[in-house]
């Protein structure tokens, strides 16, 4: 306990008589102003407790006498967004695909709200910017598995492929080899000249004896004749070049192909609508990734 | 004694002994409405507040659809004009030339004539002038404010306080309003502001510019000036023997004292025979705005507004005395009088002062040729990042660029834009017809950036690795004029 208080003559405070080797501590009070404004911030809060949600009690809590509630806060907010943009959204859900790309006020707004959606959604598989992946299909590229106009993409959209939707997008490839249908010489015969359709083969008497393979073994009815593809059925086309299950060296794309004849793989992608995305989302859905560079 | 010496101060203002802390006493300015100086205060402040209330007033035609307003910084449209001159955002480094100049400026007349700026030209100062004028109307004389302040509180003087602070409010009121007539057209503004019309933004800059204008002229006044402005620190570092200021004649008016009995009718070389010319009347402390005595040197809390020259010379008038005791004078000047020496003469011309006036010179000539060869119009190539590069069919890769055509003239801008070091490149614009053009035509409304989404497909066998240079070429078609952005195309390995 400090008695030793004196008062200073210089500053003509008193001392809180404290001593460290002769350095004494003033006692300064605070300035008045100071203290004024911590006594209104006591009554502001005493306010606050009123009308804001503030002390518990036995069986809840005190709502405060403006009813403000966070969740209700966040329902207002969306609520406002929505009708933000409610104009804009209404003229979404009436136009045509390709009225939306020839209004350009309406394409900007598709545009940016599909890009949020594709974001969320979509990127997850395809890639920001629809890059793609292995077995996820580039969207940005002009070769399509299933069609690339406006109403292809929108249809591929909102039901899917291959998934439990009645509607969704439906093909399976049948698998070859395993020894009873192709043997391993048979399959590299034909895994050649699949590459060689694309003019990336490098064995062109192995080719010629998988053109015989290709044609018997019923290849063409979906990749056509000189693999031009079917979009019908989502059949690549292997002319192209283009590897949904493409090879990190161009040297072991043969044994990309070969597994996929003997094992084929179907990727599956759900249906949107069944995941709860409306028209005129999925409309802006279309418009960008029709806008990524490849739609037709 | 040298002359570098005569400016040091003999001892710190405003400070007993002992004291590490000084608490603030209020300064009640004489307001002396007389003399040569103070002619010159009330001159600069009627031309520098003419300029400020009235130069958003001044028009400037810049064709239709643009603001005609002379000088105007438009925030939302993002432009800033200046008669002739117009900024886009990007060009703010033409402030930065205005600030140098300006800095330069500060430094040539600090150094020709002390602190005029801060005696003449500041806004603190001419508000905080002003204000102290608007006091002494209501309240009267320093010796009756100050009677006034020790007085109880009555009518009288609740009116006289009353009319001071609602006319100082009034006067900062207009002060923000003066600020923000800069920042719109002033004419609507003006009547947007008056009839409640106006925005948020608009009152509450006027609003606080005005607050601040009431705090720092009403009642922070000296304290900014010795406490808070960096200016009044470094000024007196471009002084030197030869610059003007306000400086007391210690050889002639020391040792000071009070005259004994009448004046009137003798010679004054009886009366002030065996002793200074100082009278030690206190006059030129009570005109200070900054409250200090300049018999005590020049000092960091001199402003240089020469209030005690005017002060003192009619002191000296009055007891028959040559004026001057305290001058607008140099320490050159000074120390050469106090030897008797009366030809010594101030050297105006002197290497700093030309050193000061070649990089003022220089810096403007720089700003000169900046602005004359200003670029009307700009191109900016962006290489989009997701993807970096797609590969297409036919062994083809194709790179996303967004690209910005700056048209900044008030006419309707036609741009071609080609491709240079990239072979058999063709270029696709959303929105415009046509794929794999070797050169398309864009268009930009006047005033604006055009944004265009451009696709550029290559043969993989036109880029030689990873990444290859491209340069995009854009000739403005009314001008001719060609701008080359450098950008890259990207592939696989």
């Amino acid at each position: 306990m400090a008695t030793n208080t004196e008062k200073d003559t210089v500053s003509g405070q008193y001392t809180t008589g404290h001593e460290w080797d002769g350095i004494k501590e003033l006692n300064t009070p605070l300035p008045r102003w100071w203290v004024w404004v911590f006594y209104i911030t006591i009554v502001w809060a005493v306010g606050y407790w009123v009308v804001y949600p503030s002390w518990p009690t036995m069986n809840g809590y005190w709502a405060g006498t403006f009813g403000w509630h966070s969740r209700t806060q966040v329902v207002q907010d969306l609520e406002q967004a929505q009708a933000a943009k409610g104009v804009y959204l209404s003229k979404l859900k009436d136009a045509s695909l390709e009225d939306i790309i020839k209004d350009k006020d309406l394409l900007n707004f598709a545009l940016a709200g599909g890009r949020s959606v594709f974001n969320e959604n979509c990127a997850a598989c395809h890639g920001v910017g629809g890059v793609g992946a292995y077995g996820f299909p580039n969207l940005a590229d002009d070769q399509w598995l299933w069609g690339g106009t406006l109403d292809d993409i929108k249809t591929t959209i909102t039901y899917g492929i291959r998934n439990t939707n009645p509607n969704s997008r439906q093909s399976e490839m049948p698998a070859f080899g395993g020894g009873d249908k192709l043997n391993d010489a048979q399959l590299n015969d034909l895994a050649e000249y699949v590459l060689s359709l694309s003019k990336n083969g490098t064995d062109p008497a192995a080719a010629e004896r998988g053109r015989a393979i290709f044609s018997s073994n019923g290849c063409d009815g979906c990749h056509g004749e000189t693999g031009e593809g079917n979009q019908a059925v989502g059949a690549p086309a292997l002319a192209a070049g283009m590897w949904l299950y493409k090879a990190k060296e161009v040297k072991a794309q043969k044994a990309q192909i070969i597994s996929q004849i003997q094992n084929p793989k179907g990727g599956v992608m759900p249906s949107w609508a069944d995941r709860g995305l409306d028209d005129a989302t999925i409309k802006e859905l279309a418009v960008y990734v029709h806008s990524l560079g490849g739609g037709k | 004694m040298s002359a570098n010496q005569a400016v040091l101060p003999k001892s710190l203002p405003r400070q007993a002994k002992g004291a590490l802390y000084a608490s603030h006493q209020k300064a009640y300015p004489r307001f002396q409405n007389n003399g040569n100086f103070r002619r010159l205060k009330w001159l600069a402040m009627a031309i520098l507040f003419a300029i400020y209330w009235g130069f958003p007033w001044l028009r400037w035609d810049r064709g239709p659809g643009a603001p005609d307003q002379a000088i105007l910084i438009d925030m939302p449209g993002r432009r800033a004009y200046f008669f002739f001159i117009e900024i886009w955002p990007q060009e703010v480094y033409y402030l930065t030339g205005l600030l140098i100049i300006a800095a330069l400026g500060l430094f040539f007349v600090s150094a020709l004539l002390g602190r005029v700026w801060c005696g003449f030209a500041c806004w603190q100062t001419l508000f905080t002038d002003l204000f102290v004028w608007v006091e002494q109307f209501f309240q009267g004389e320093r010796n009756a404010r100050l009677a006034l302040d020790r007085a109880p509180w009555s009518a009288g003087k609740l009116l006289r306080k009353a009319a001071t602070q609602a006319s100082w409010l009034l006067l900062s009121l207009l002060s923000g309003y003066g600020f923000v007539l800069y920042f719109d057209n002033a004419p609507t503004l003006t009547r947007d502001l008056v009839f409640g019309q106006a925005s948020l933004n608009a009152y509450g800059f006027m609003g606080m510019i005005g607050l601040f204008c009431y705090l720092l002229a009403g009642f922070a006044r000296e304290q900014v000036c010795i406490y808070m402005c960096p200016y009044s620190r470094f000024q007196s570092a471009m002084f030197d023997e030869h610059s003007l200021l306000v400086s007391y004649e210690v050889w002639r008016g020391e040792p000071r004292g009070h005259l004994k009995g009448a004046v009137q009718g003798r010679n004054p070389e009886d009366v002030f025979a065996g002793r200074g010319h100082c009278v030690d009347c206190r006059m030129c402390v009570q005109v200070c705005p900054t409250g200090i005595d300049i018999r005590d040197g020049n000092q960091l809390a001199c402003i240089g507004c020469a209030l005690c020259v005017d002060a003192c010379n009619s002191v000296m008038d009055r007891v028959g005395l040559p004026r001057g005791l305290v001058s607008y004078d140099s320490s050159f000047n000074q120390a050469a009088r106090s030897r008797g020496d009366s030809s010594a003469r101030t050297r105006i011309m002197r290497p700093r002062v030309y050193v000061y006036v070649a990089v003022i010179g220089l810096v403007a000539a720089v700003m000169v040729y900046a602005l004359g060869t200003r670029k009307t119009y700009d191109v900016n190539v962006l290489h989009e990042r997701t993807p970096v590069f797609v590969e297409l069919t036919g062994n083809r890769i194709r790179n996303g660029y967004t690209v910005k055509i700056l048209n900044m003239v008030r006419e309707e801008g036609r741009y071609r834009m080609a491709l240079e070091g990239l072979a058999n490149a063709g270029i696709t614009v959303i929105g415009i017809d046509g794929e794999g053009l070797s050169a398309v035509e864009l268009g930009v409304p006047p005033d604006s950036v055009g944004t265009y989404r451009v696709f550029i497909t290559a043969p993989r066998a036109s880029l030689h690795g990873k990444k290859g240079d491209l340069t995009v070429v854009m000739t403005n078609l009314s001008t001719g004029k060609v701008v080359r952005h450098e950008s890259f195309f990207a592939g696989p390995e």
